[in-house]
């Protein structure tokens, strides 16, 4: 009998601890798939922060790194430095990437860190319980503004492709999501250009994935991919942002 | 090889070099600022890697990366930068990768200022970051003693997978003395099979952590971690006893204060007739307690000196147990003793007891 689907070498036969309707679990495979069809996975180095995906190292087959909250880039560049043939990737959250380790990113970036970022952007902070993100919408409820955000207090949501896009040092930034199938397909393409970009040394790479937080969204996964796709895309457009040739 | 003239920290940089530190990353700050220039022309020179970081923050995780990708890697910052990598320096701690830290102490808290002290001993021995960890903790008291700790560093830190820091000071750093790079005692260093360095299909994969949720595997780590602690009080101890065999008065001192403490020391002894005598720390991490203990046994007293208002006086008299009266003498603000200002105070000890 044809096998027409099956879990990819990368990931290890171990449950994901996620909650039903996350979309780790969707970003994870892509991931994984990206690293076998490339046929990277004897020389790629995973890097993952505090956050939900902390426990990252659980479910790729590959080495990894578990690092401190924000700090995947530098971890990643000490690795990298070290192992130049190695395909070395971060896995980080928003809290994680914009807000404590804004500085760790925008310089791994301006450097032109030969690293791959995966950029998890669900707009809060999933495993510490809903509290407010440097990407929480205006308006949008979380266990830290409950009354919505309000810019008045809490200051806008940071558009990070665009941001980094700005940076010589970025070879490729991509803003995809994970709300639907065309999504997704389209993001395991912008996935594995960013691991070609670090394979051809072009620079630093990151995708960053609009993703389901249906538990601290307080929605049903139905409900949480079609919030993300009416609220989110509207403030976080789509689209290639940076692609060095 | 023949002696050349070198400051402190351009002498530490030149020994990392040469104990086969490949990759160092730091952040400018007065007084240590020679070391990563001397890096930053050096490392190219032998195949290495410098890189300037945006932050003493970023600098510690890239040494955790570099550490956990299995290479020699140092950085180097002074007090106030110091305090920013220690959450770094836990994390290394608990994930067990080697590597070698300089902080060259300037005075504080705060910005403090940038002249000699040592204030940061508290910091160095009693843990720094958050959790229950230990580094071992150097304190050179010349150019000559900084290169030879750097170069033993690299090897203790590699033998027992920890972390291991330089506390010298500014005067450490910026004085020029003769330097002779001389290599360290053999060791069998155990190969580095855990680092992350890629694994193919089948093979045991590496992981880099200090993440232990369970009760069961923090425990087994902590357990992992007291052996280690136990073998390196037992083995890694280094001191320096200067005429003691006769002291009536045990002066403890380490680093730029143990070099006024022996003018003092030959001072008392010819002008006063007091025979003093001094137990220098080389390593305040393991700290020489039982050095300390033995020499309660027959000193009438001691005296603490130190650069601070007083914190490895704390651990000597844990050593003494209460035995002999235990004195202090600080210097604080970027003052160095002068050698009269022991000697005054060994007199005192002296009428007193």
């Amino acid at each position: 009998m044809a096998v027409v689907f099956k879990r990819p070498e990368a990931l290890r036969d171990a449950a994901f601890h996620y909650c039903p309707g996350c979309t780790h679990g969707v970003a994870h495979r892509l991931i994984a798939e990206c690293i076998d069809e490339l046929g990277i996975a004897e020389r790629t180095v995973g890097v993952c922060p505090v956050g939900c995906s902390v426990f990252a190292y659980n479910y790729f087959d590959i080495d990894m790194y578990e690092a401190a909250h924000g700090r995947a880039p530098a971890v990643a560049t000490g690795a990298k430095r070290v192992h130049p043939g190695n395909i070395v990737f971060t896995y980080q959250g928003d809290g994680d990437l914009a807000s404590i380790g804004a500085a760790e990113i925008v310089h791994a970036a301006a450097r032109g860190e030969k690293i791959t970022v995966i950029f998890i952007n669900n707009a809060i902070y999933g495993m510490t319980g809903g509290q407010m993100a440097p990407t929480t919408l205006v308006g949008q409820k979380t266990t830290t503004s409950p009354f919505g955000r309000d810019p008045e207090r809490c200051g806008f949501p940071i558009r990070i492709s665009e941001m980094l896009s700005t940076l010589d040092g970025a070879a490729y930034i991509e803003r995809a999501s994970l709300h639907d199938v065309p999504n997704i397909i389209k993001a395991k393409k912008a996935i594995k250009k960013a691991f070609e970009t670090q394979i051809a040394a072009k620079g630093f790479s990151l995708v960053e994935l609009l993703s389901a937080c249906p538990t601290n969204w307080g929605l049903s996964p139905v409900e949480a991919v079609r919030w993300l796709k009416e609220n989110m895309i509207p403030q976080y457009p789509l689209g290639v942002f940076k692609e060095v040739g | 090889m023949a002696k050349v003239l070198m400051k402190g920290n351009e002498a530490i940089a030149e020994a990392a070099v040469r104990a086969g530190c490949r990759f160092f990353f730091g952040y400018p700050i007065t007084p240590q600022n020679q070391i990563p220039e001397y890096m930053s022309k050096r490392l190219p020179e032998v195949g290495g890697t410098f890189l300037q970081s945006e932050s003493e923050i970023a600098a510690i995780n890239m040494v955790y990366g570099a550490a956990g990708a299995g290479a020699r890697v140092m950085t180097s910052s002074s007090s106030p930068g110091i305090s920013l990598k220690q959450e770094g320096i836990s994390y290394i701690a608990c994930a067990q990768l080697p590597c070698v830290i300089v902080n060259m102490v300037r005075s504080g808290p705060g910005l403090g200022g940038i002249l000699p002290t040592q204030g940061d001993y508290f910091q160095a021995v009693k843990g720094g970051g958050h959790g229950d960890y230990r580094l071992v903790v150097y304190a050179p008291c010349s150019v000559q003693e900084a290169a030879d700790c750097v170069m033993r560093a690299f090897d203790v830190a590699d033998m027992y997978r920890i972390p291991v820091m330089i506390l010298g000071d500014g005067n450490i750093g910026q004085m020029m003395e003769p330097v002779e790079f001389r290599e360290p005692e053999k060791r069998e260093l155990p190969p580095k099979s855990w680092a992350a360095t890629g694994h193919a299909k089948g093979e045991k994969k590496s992981l880099i952590n200090s993440l232990y949720i369970e009760i069961e595997e923090m425990n087994a780590v902590m357990n992992e971690f007291k052996e280690k602690y136990r073998r390196i009080k037992e083995n890694e101890t280094r001191y320096e006893e200067f005429m003691t065999d006769d002291a009536e008065i045990c002066i403890v001192a380490y680093g730029t204060t143990a070099r006024v403490a022996k003018s003092a020391i030959m001072k008392a002894r010819k002008e006063n007739g007091i025979r003093a005598g001094l137990i220098r720390p080389v390593t305040l991490w393991p700290f020489p307690e039982d050095a300390i203990a033995k020499a309660a046994e027959k000193c009438g007293a001691f005296l603490v000196a130190e650069m601070n208002l007083g914190q490895m006086v704390e651990d000597v008299r844990l050593a003494v147990n209460g035995k002999r009266p235990v004195r202090f003498i600080g210097a604080t603000g970027g003052q160095i003793h002068t050698p009269a200002m022991i000697t005054d105070e060994l007199k005192r000890i002296e009428e007193e007891i």
